[in-house]
Order: structure tokens, then sequence, then C-alpha cells
């Protein structure tokens, strides 16, 4: 979701990170499911919109609440889930964010292409280096049915079936999060983020590192190699978890996004891969707006207990403030995340109110999930953002005290450069494809966010890119890619 | 194939285009994100067009070369239709956006304007048009291989830079000309679009007797560029003075030609 409110990280984003690493591939498609709940996370208390940013615990509490108001607000600032002072806050703040939201509506949509843009360069630049991401070394256990059968029909079903399986996990792995949320069990989910992003820091870049130094041939010794990974996942860990530059922040968000979309796009076969996006990307419509979705749930046990979800891994524009995970009290915390912000005071403020600290608000990875897929709402529509942005420069964010960014959910990262990964990985069109399913998936996500200022409520996120995404594929591979072959074959341009 | 003919392919063809995206449209957001529509709108042509011949070609028999080439003609001439169609309906898009943007703007004017609009749309356009003429060939140029080995032109590569480059170009005046048109309900100015579009494809149809496709194009394309520079607002007194040098060293002198439109550019 878009949030006005600065990006505040808090323990669901751990938690999702745990829960990703907890299940390698299962947790991370929850975990990013979950993720953009977390942006939402921020959404202040009247957010009840928070499905649209991908947060869906926090959209639902938040949604009715923050929707109206995130969304005439700043879309810059997703907050991470800082909802708590909000109310009062956030009263005010609605009238201005009325007017915020509209005028940075463009800028906010730019802040989000550019790290999208960037997990997906990654992603693809790896793809097409090294080999290690496109050799088939086996399936992960929850697809357990192998696509090398001997007749079509029969690769269908086993497909079918390795994606009605994956879908079940997440879905089991969502409800557990809600039943850990309702009956308060805070340190198994805390712990669990930390495990998560404990085998993300270290142990996935670790095989990544490894697999491009085979390609490229470099010599290594342990010794370095230990010394580097070491650096790299302490650094990650302290970025993530507690407080550090806003851009290295945002670097590692997006570097543990595309390590987890090139497991996903190593370990899941072909047909199995699109089923599961086209799959996922509907559990996401129907988790968010269905009453009984556990998202939903989630977002409303947190309302009710006036609990902050914070993001566990939300990617954030702005600064981030960072909950320390370890303060219980949130006077504590607010201090502590005062003193970390290193932007705008008002944010700080908004962010301090959370006490979420204390627990990490239920971040289960189903809200995580939620705002993964989605994007925070926002709330002004593109437009109207443009209009703003594009007022003379004194009217620059930058001067603005409150300046606001925007955050999504790292499940949308890391789906997003799935569909693009296997596009260049799969594909016969190639560099075409990949280029086709880009272009859509970044007009996706302008759509949601037009959508969003339009109907005011929490949308999912992920859906709309996706289908765009997997629509532009089969049909760039299928169509587009023999009628340009047979142009260039002859010259002809069009 | 070497490295240096992959780059220097790769900046013929897209030189200009990263040229103009750096310094006109990379620092606004609404210019970014009308480019990234723009390029959306022609994929989709693209798209529409593709599944037409696909037809066209699975009903035909696949043995029949003059047919094939037949159909193929048709379906470059039915695409050229087809993105100038699209260009309209973004156009149709921009204006109601344009109507969103002054509702929703401060002090009721548009912070970007038609003019600018058509100049990123078009150029966005010309950009993905570009894109997937050019991006596999420079992907095949960066392995190995021999061009013309089998007796075709060596100037492959070259040329297919050469006419992504002047495509860009035009895609982008096309789309001033074309939105211009559309706003002062100029008829002739759109159908001249599409007239010209037509041509240059046409001319493509000479490949890879290249001075007939190559040159003819870029003198259209010199046309098209001087009418969206007067369309534009632009004069030739402009032209020479920023040649000269004088808007930057002789500020004052711009004040006495209070005519001079800033917006050429967008």
């Amino acid at each position: 979701m878009l949030r006005k409110e600065p990006l505040c990280l808090r323990r669901k984003d751990l938690f999702c990170v745990a829960i990703i690493g907890f299940h390698r591939a299962v947790p991370m498609t929850e975990l990013s499911a979950h993720l953009p709940q977390f942006q939402h996370g921020q959404l202040t208390e009247n957010f009840p919109d928070n499905h649209l940013c991908n947060t869906n615990d926090n959209s639902e509490r938040r949604r009715h609440d923050n929707s109206e108001r995130r969304r005439n607000d700043n879309p810059e600032s997703e907050t991470n889930g800082q909802p708590q002072n909000r109310t009062q806050q956030v009263v005010e703040q609605d009238e201005e964010d009325e007017e915020l939201t509209l005028k940075y509506g463009a800028k906010h949509v730019i802040m989000l292409f550019a790290p999208v843009t960037l997990c997906m360069v990654v992603v693809v630049a790896t793809i097409k280096s090294v080999s290690f991401y496109t050799r088939k070394d086996g399936q992960l256990i929850y697809t357990p049915f192998t696509e090398d059968t001997d007749t079509v029909g029969q690769r269908a079903l086993n497909s079918i079936l390795n994606a009605a399986i994956m879908i079940s996990v997440i879905i089991v792995m969502t409800i557990l999060l809600v039943v850990l949320y309702k009956y308060r069990c805070y340190k198994v989910i805390h712990g669990w983020l930390i495990i998560s992003s404990l085998l993300l820091l270290f142990f996935f870049s670790f095989i990544y590192l490894g697999e491009v130094f085979k390609t490229y041939n470099v010599a290594m010794d342990y010794i370095t190699l230990a010394l580097m990974i070491w650096n790299f996942g302490v650094v990650g860990m302290i970025c993530i978890h507690w407080k550090g530059p806003l851009r290295l922040q945002q670097a590692y968000l997006i570097m543990i996004s595309a390590l987890m979309a090139l497991v996903f796009i190593k370990y899941l076969p072909e047909w199995t891969a699109w089923l599961i996006l086209a799959v996922i990307s509907v559990y996401d419509l129907v988790a968010v707006l269905c009453p009984k979705g556990p998202l939903r749930m989630l977002v409303e046990t947190a309302q009710e207990r006036n609990e902050t979800l914070f993001p566990a891994l939300i990617y954030s524009s702005t600064m981030m403030w960072l909950v320390n995970m370890a303060e219980e009290d949130p006077e504590a915390q607010r201090k502590a995340s005062k003193s970390s912000t290193y932007d705008k005071q008002a944010a700080a403020n908004q962010i301090q109110n959370e006490d979420a600290d204390l627990d990490d608000g239920g971040f289960n990875p189903e809200w995580e999930q939620q705002r993964d897929s989605r994007i925070g709402p926002l709330e002004s529509t593109p437009e109207s953002r443009a209009a703003v942005q594009a007022l003379p420069s004194n009217s620059q964010a930058s001067e603005d005290p409150e300046e606001r960014g925007v955050k999504l959910g790292l499940g949308d990262f890391i789906f997003y450069s799935v569909l693009v990964g296997k596009a260049s990985a799969t594909a016969s069109g190639d560099w075409n494809t990949t280029l086709a399913c880009f272009v859509a998936i970044l007009i996706g996500l302008c759509l949601t966010l037009l959508l969003l200022a339009i109907f005011k409520k929490a949308l999912p996120a992920l859906p709309i890119s996706i289908t765009f995404g997997l629509v532009f594929y089969f049909a760039t591979d299928n169509l587009v890619q023999p009628f340009m072959d047979q142009l260039a074959f002859h010259q002809f341009y069009i | 194939m070497t490295l240096a003919v992959f780059f220097g392919c790769s900046f013929i063809a897209f030189g200009p285009a990263l040229g103009l995206c750096l310094f006109s449209v990379v620092r606004e957001p609404l210019r970014v994100i009308i480019l990234v529509a723009g390029a959306f709108f022609w994929l989709v042509s693209l798209l529409l067009s593709s599944l037409v011949w696909f037809i066209a070609v699975k009903a035909s028999d696949p043995g029949d070369e003059p047919l094939q080439k037949g159909l193929l003609i048709f379906g470059v001439l039915f695409s050229v239709l087809l993105q100038e169609a699209f260009r309209f309906l973004y156009y149709k898009l921009l204006r109601k956006a344009i109507e969103g943007l002054v509702a929703l703007s401060e002090d009721g004017c548009s912070p970007i304007s038609i003019q600018q609009m058509a100049y990123v749309a078009g150029l966005g356009f010309g950009l993905m048009s570009g894109a997937f003429s050019m991006i596999n060939l420079l992907a095949d140029a960066l392995g190995p291989g021999t061009v013309g080995i089998h007796g075709d032109s060596q100037l492959y590569f070259l040329t297919s830079a050469f006419m992504t480059m002047v495509m860009i170009f035009l895609h982008t005046f096309w789309g001033i000309l074309f939105f211009h048109g559309c706003e002062t309900q100029r008829w002739w100015e759109m159908v001249a679009v599409i007239f010209t579009h037509l041509i240059v494809s046409g001319l493509t149809f000479w490949n890879p007797l290249y001075l007939g496709s190559l040159i003819p194009s870029y003198l259209l394309m010199f046309a098209t560029a001087a009418w969206a520079y007067v369309l534009s607002g632009g004069c030739t007194q402009n032209l020479l003075r920023s040649l000269q040098g004088e808007y930057l060293v002789q500020p004052h002198v711009q004040r006495r030609s209070p005519a001079r439109d800033p917006a050429s550019e967008g």
C-alpha cells in the first residue's frame, strides 16, 4: 500500500522473513503475501483499505480508517506500521493528506517503479548469466509432482496438483499465523521472522555468490568468502530489523526479494509456476476482498487489540522507522524510533505512537502476504498526483515537513520478479517477451494505484499486474514472436 | 560479431532516444508514466495485429512462399493502421487525464500540456517499437556468428540500427503531429501521419536495398521533424539562436522576443 506515513519496520516484517526462511518456497509466498500487508501496516488506524497495499491485516482494520485518509494522503508514506498514534494526528492530517495525496501521486508511482524495475533487472541479469537458476535440480517438497511426463494431459494434471498443494500450504500457514496472532504467541512469530531473515541473508546469498563465482570462473578462498558473507548478512540484519541508512535498507530489501524470486524460478517447474502465479493472484483478490478472508481477520484482530501490524518486509521509499524488536516498552520504542529516524519528524511521531512493538502486531504471513500482494492504498490517482507533482518545484516533497514515502510489500516484488524471470528464462521470444512482461507489470502497478484512488477501498495489488503479465507473456511468446521473427528475417519495419 | 558491433548498434539505435529521455522525461514522474503507458499502448496494438496475422497464417498454406510474404505485408500494413488507431485512443485517454489533472490541481491548470504529452507519448511508442525491433538483434550480436554468410547483406546490423533510430524519431514526431491534428481538428495532419507511416513501412519492403529504404526514411524524418517543430511553436529564429547559443549567453535577447515558445521541446 502506499501510505503516507513514514515507513517503519515492524516485527511483522521480520515475521515474514522468518516464515520464509522456515519453509523455503512456501513461506515465501506467504511472506510475500504478507509483506504487502506490512506496507499497510503502516496504515493508520483508519486505513481499512490495506488490502490494496498488500497488507491484509492492516488493511482490514485500518482500511476503513485509513483508506479514506490515506488514500487522500500522500501515497508516499506507506507507513510501515505506525498506526498507533494515529488517531489524532490522523484526523488532522486527513484533510492535509487529502490534498497531499493528490500532490504526490505520480511521484509515488515512480518511487515504486524504480525499485520494482531494479529487482527485475537483477533477477533477469542473473537468470541470463548464471545458469544455475535455470538448471533443473529437482523440485521443492511442496510441488512433489514432476512435469516430465509422457503426455500433455498428465503434465497438466501434475501441475494443477502442484499448484493446489502449494496454495493449500500457503493458506494453512496463513491460518496458522492468524491463530498464532490471535493467541498472542508473539515470541514464536518473532523467532520465526529472525530465522527466516537469517536464512535469506546468509544461506541464500552464499549460494548465489557461489554460483556467480562459478559462472565467471573467479577463484575464491573460503576465508574471504566467509568474511564477505558475514559482513553482508550482519549488515543486512541490522538494516532490516533495526536501523540503517535508507538506501542501504532499500538495497537489502531488493536483494532479498531478488534472491527469493530466484529460488522460486529455479525450483518451480514451468507450468506449475504459471499456475501458482495465477492462483496467488486470485487468492490475493479473495483474501483481501472477502469478509472471511484470513488476512482480513488478521487485520481486524489487530485493530481490536489496537495493535499495529508492522510490516515485516516492506520496501519503503522514505526513511524507515525500524522497530526495535527487543524493545517491549512502547515509550522506549518511540524513543528508539525517533532516534533512528533521520527524516521527517512528523513521520517519526506517527510511527512512534505505535506500540505494536510489543508484539509483532499479528503480522502474520497472511497479512504480510496480503500486503505484499497489494500495494498500499493509493489515495491519489496518478493524475492527481501527477498534477501535484507537476506543480512548481517549491512544492516539492522535500519541503514538506511530512515527507512521505511509498511502501510496497516485498511479496509483490518477489512475484513480479518471478514472472519476469520466468519469462526471460523460458520464453522463445526471449527479450521481447521479457520486455513485454515488464511493461505489463508496470502498467498493472499504475492501474492498481489508479483504482485505489478511484474506489477508495482496499484492493489487491497483485492480481492486475500478474494478470497483465501472464496475458502478455503468453500472447507475446506465441503470437508476437513469430510475427517479429518474420519481420526481422525480411527486415520489414512496422 | 563483437562487442563493438553490439555497443555501436545499440548506441546508434537508442542513443538519441536515450538522450531525449534522460534530458526531458526521467526527471518528471508524470512524463515517465505517460512514456510507459505509451509503450504499453503500442504493445497492445502489436499484440492485436500479430493475432490477426497469426490467424491469417494458420488459415493459409504454409508452403506457399509468395502467399506467406503477401500475408506478412498485409500484416505490416494492418499493424501500422492499428498502431495509429491506438495512438488515437491514447490521445483520447490523455485528454481525459488532462481534464482530471486540471480538476485536481490547485491553480486550475494542468501540470503538463497536451503538447508535452504528445511528445512523450510519441517517444514511448517509438522506444517500444525500437526495442521490439532491435533487442533480439542486439542479443544475437553478442553471440558468435557471421553476418551475411549465406549471401545476405553484411550490413544487416548496421542498417537495422539506423532504421530503428529513424523509426524512434519518426514515432516521436508523429505523436506531436497526430495530437496536434486531433487537438485542432485538422484531419489532414492525422491522415498525413498515417500516410507517412505506411510509406516508411512500405519502404522497408525494399530491404536489403538499403538505399531505397533508409535514405527516403531519413528525408521523411527530417521533413516530419521540421513540421513538428513548427507546429510546436518553434521558428527558424529560435533555431538559429539556439544554435548560436544565444539563449545561454544573452538572456536579455530572449526578453525581446516574447513570441518565442519555450515549450517547443516539450
